[in-house]
């Protein structure tokens, strides 16, 4: 085992994903984000358990058909109706509607977020004030759709959450700036674009915020390596973290 | 060496005129080489302004300042001491910590997440915690110990952390007694958490599924023996500054922003309450049992540096009354779920030689069970994997909303961490705070939005 040499499994179970014919009966292709392979995802042992050859895509929870529940029916129709005023459709605004652990997830087609987002502050029935920001995923494996952008907003009049997802594919990562609609997003946006390269156009000041402005690269990045030397103790010598045997 | 200090002492010699080509730095020659004088001359020899016009000049403010609250650099335009614009230069404390959770297990990302925000590492464990908790779907199962214990930790957690913010506070403006008896009431609840969890700060104690140690009874009882003492040496620390003429001079009317300003930037916390909004996410989104307890959420509506002063100081005292309340209501019983797939599989125990093992579970595993042993390091090396999906969860943290968004890719690593840090988010208003105020302003509003650049930059 000393003598192998160790292997980054960070990106080891998120090969691109899922032909069609590795994806069970039922699943749709949007939700699978990657493939994770054998029980215990360490790549650098020999399999003598046998189920290093399990194969089996990761899914992240699937659209929620109506009712979705609690006041979320009566805040999606609001929306509904609020955006038609403005002249988008629900059906092109939104791509799907996620209810899971009691949380509601809007995935927002990007060239329409700007007027999802006012809808939001807006509407009476809905009131979110508060943007708490966005955070930034990066799936390599959903083609396609490489990079999110997360919005929780709260809503203290009626005291609600939502959460608003908009995705972009990796060669064209471009999402609207909503800091015209939410002011408080100014910062957040500039920590996304920093740690995930992902443009909001018409930001003020889209610059880096965390690293230095000179930084090559995007460092949330899965892509991006976490770094790191190893270090010697009592004699032996221990990789850096990111390339120690890892179950994943 | 007589020598040398011979030729030293004699160098000093003024040769014939100063030369005057360079007004900055004149220079002369001694017998160790060209010695070169900065000093200062007339303003208006160096720039004259137009008539009428003002000068503005860009001056850099931090980040080793020590009235900038951390290592916050203030971009400040000014004319004369009149403060035209201001930007915040962050990131110098920026350490990946989300990034390094993803190469670690889920019960090994709370040893992260508690030195983001230093100041309150209790809130920052806990909120992650009910984040997992929450993806895991044993939110219901967390004990009724392990969850008052929790708000046991936080409130005094939150004493601390104010004490912290009047202290510093007190020192950027001068008031140097404040400071000392700030740190020193700290010290008091820094002692719990020691005697509780072992270390002073950066704990992490609070773990998925429960806390990681259980309280006994005599900590309950020194506990209990602290917070008379507390108690009044708080009301020391805060009579100092509570009716004092120069404080007030300083602070009101000061860092002015008002409702309509906090919503547009996303502002929670004291700063929010300053503003007469009584939004306090333990009374309209309750966690961990705080629906139960009873206490009040104080107000101000000045919207100025002196409000959130008045407003920490309430807070701590509500604070006391939740972790009198939280003493009262510890029943026996077990500190993590239930779950042997997520709990740890043994309580530590201090020994007599002072390490935290517990003899019995260690005789268990080394000599009685081979399974107990392989599912010890199971659990310890692999962890649990949590099921695919993401939350977010957010609590009252001592500055306002801490929001956490986790995503799980199924594994049993974390495949995304984001904090939603209430510093970061609220040092965004310092320009709205300071722009068209003095300089000395700028300090005075940074103070009152208190922020703690370890949760800014993570």
């Amino acid at each position: 085992m000393s003598d192998q040499q160790p292997v980054s499994t960070g990106e080891a179970g998120l090969e691109v994903a899922a032909s069609a014919t590795t994806l069970p009966e039922g699943l749709r292709e949007l939700e699978v984000i990657g493939v994770r392979h054998g029980a215990f995802a360490a790549q650098d042992g020999g399999d003598t358990s046998g189920f290093g050859g399990l194969v089996a895509p990761i899914v992240m929870p699937g659209p929620t058909e109506r009712p979705y529940g609690e006041w979320f029916d009566a805040a999606a129709d609001e929306i509904e109706l609020a955006l038609a005023d403005r002249g988008v459709p629900m059906t092109s605004a939104v791509e799907k509607v996620v209810v899971d652990r009691g949380e509601i997830t809007f995935f927002v087609r990007r060239e329409h977020l700007l007027p999802f987002a006012s809808v939001l502050r807006d509407e009476p029935a809905l009131r979110f004030e508060m943007c708490m920001g966005v955070n930034g995923v990066h799936y390599p494996g959903d083609t396609g759709r490489e990079l999110h952008a997360v919005y929780p907003f709260l809503s203290v009049t009626h005291n609600r959450r939502i959460r608003v997802e908009v995705t972009c594919p990796d060669g064209d990562a471009r999402i609207p700036s909503i800091t015209s609609v939410y002011p408080a997003n100014d910062w957040h946006e500039r920590e996304t674009y920093d740690f995930f390269g992902i443009v909001f156009e018409g930001h003020p000041a889209l610059t880096r915020i965390e690293m230095p402005d000179d930084w090559p690269g995007h460092p949330q990045r899965k892509d991006y390596p976490l770094g790191g030397i190893p270090v010697e103790y009592k004699g032996a010598e221990v990789p850096p973290p990111d390339q120690r045997r890892a179950y994943t | 060496m007589t020598t040398d200090q011979s030729v030293a002492d004699e160098g000093i010699v003024y040769e014939g005129e100063l030369p005057a080509d360079d007004p900055y730095a004149l220079s002369y020659e001694t017998g160790q080489g060209t010695v070169y004088t900065v000093s200062g001359g007339d303003w208006d020899s160096i720039a004259s302004p137009d008539e009428g016009e003002r000068e503005r000049i860009v001056v850099n403010m931090g980040p080793q300042h020590p009235s900038t609250h951390g290592v916050l650099r203030l971009i400040l335009e000014l004319e004369g001491e009149t403060v035209i614009d201001t930007r915040c230069g962050i990131g110098y404390l920026h350490t990946g910590i989300e990034k390094n959770m993803e190469y670690r297990t889920w019960t090994q990302g709370v040893t992260f997440v508690t030195r983001m925000d230093y100041l309150s590492p209790f809130y920052n464990e806990t909120a992650y915690c009910l984040g997992v908790e929450k993806l895991l779907g044993i939110t219901d199962q967390i004990p009724e110990r392990a969850k008052t214990i929790r708000v046991l930790m936080m409130e005094l957690n939150r004493i601390s952390s104010h004490l912290v913010a009047l202290a510093t506070g007190g020192m950027e403006l001068g008031a140097l007694t404040a400071m000392t008896f700030g740190f020193r009431e700290r010290e008091l609840i820094l002692d719990i958490f020691e005697m509780v969890t072992g270390l002073r700060m950066n704990s992490a104690f609070v773990r998925p599924g429960g806390v990681a140690q259980d309280i006994t009874d005599d900590q309950v009882a020194r506990i209990r023996e602290t917070l008379p003492l507390l108690r009044k040496r708080m009301k020391d620390t805060t009579d100092l500054l509570v009716d004092n003429a120069i404080w007030m001079g300083r602070t009101v009317g000061v860092g002015y922003l008002d409702l309509a300003g906090c919503m547009a930037l996303g502002i929670t916390g004291p700063i929010l309450r300053s503003t007469g909004l009584p939004h306090d996410l333990r009374k309209s989104q309750p966690y961990c049992g705080y629906e139960t307890y009873d206490f009040e959420v104080p107000t101000q509506d000045t919207c100025d540096a002196y409000g959130r002063f008045l407003i920490r100081v309430a807070e701590m005292q509500e604070s006391i009354k939740i972790v009198e309340q939280a003493l009262d209501r510890l029943r026996p019983g077990p500190v993590m779920v239930e779950d042997k797939k997520i709990a740890w599989p043994a309580q530590l125990s201090i020994g007599g030689d002072g390490q935290g093992n517990s003899p019995e579970h260690i005789k268990e595993i080394m000599s009685e069970s081979m399974e107990a042993l392989i599912h010890h390091f199971k659990l310890v090396t692999e962890g649990f994997p949590v099921p695919t999906g993401q939350v977010y969860s957010a609590i009252e943290s001592p500055r306002g909303e801490l929001g956490v968004h986790i995503v799980s890719d199924g594994g049993t690593r974390p495949y995304r961490v984001h904090f939603r840090d209430p510093s970061f988010n609220n040092l965004q208003a310092t320009a709205a705070m300071s722009n068209g105020s003095m300089i000395s302003d700028v300090i005075a509003a940074v103070a009152s939005i208190d922020p703690v650049m370890g949760g800014v930059d993570r």
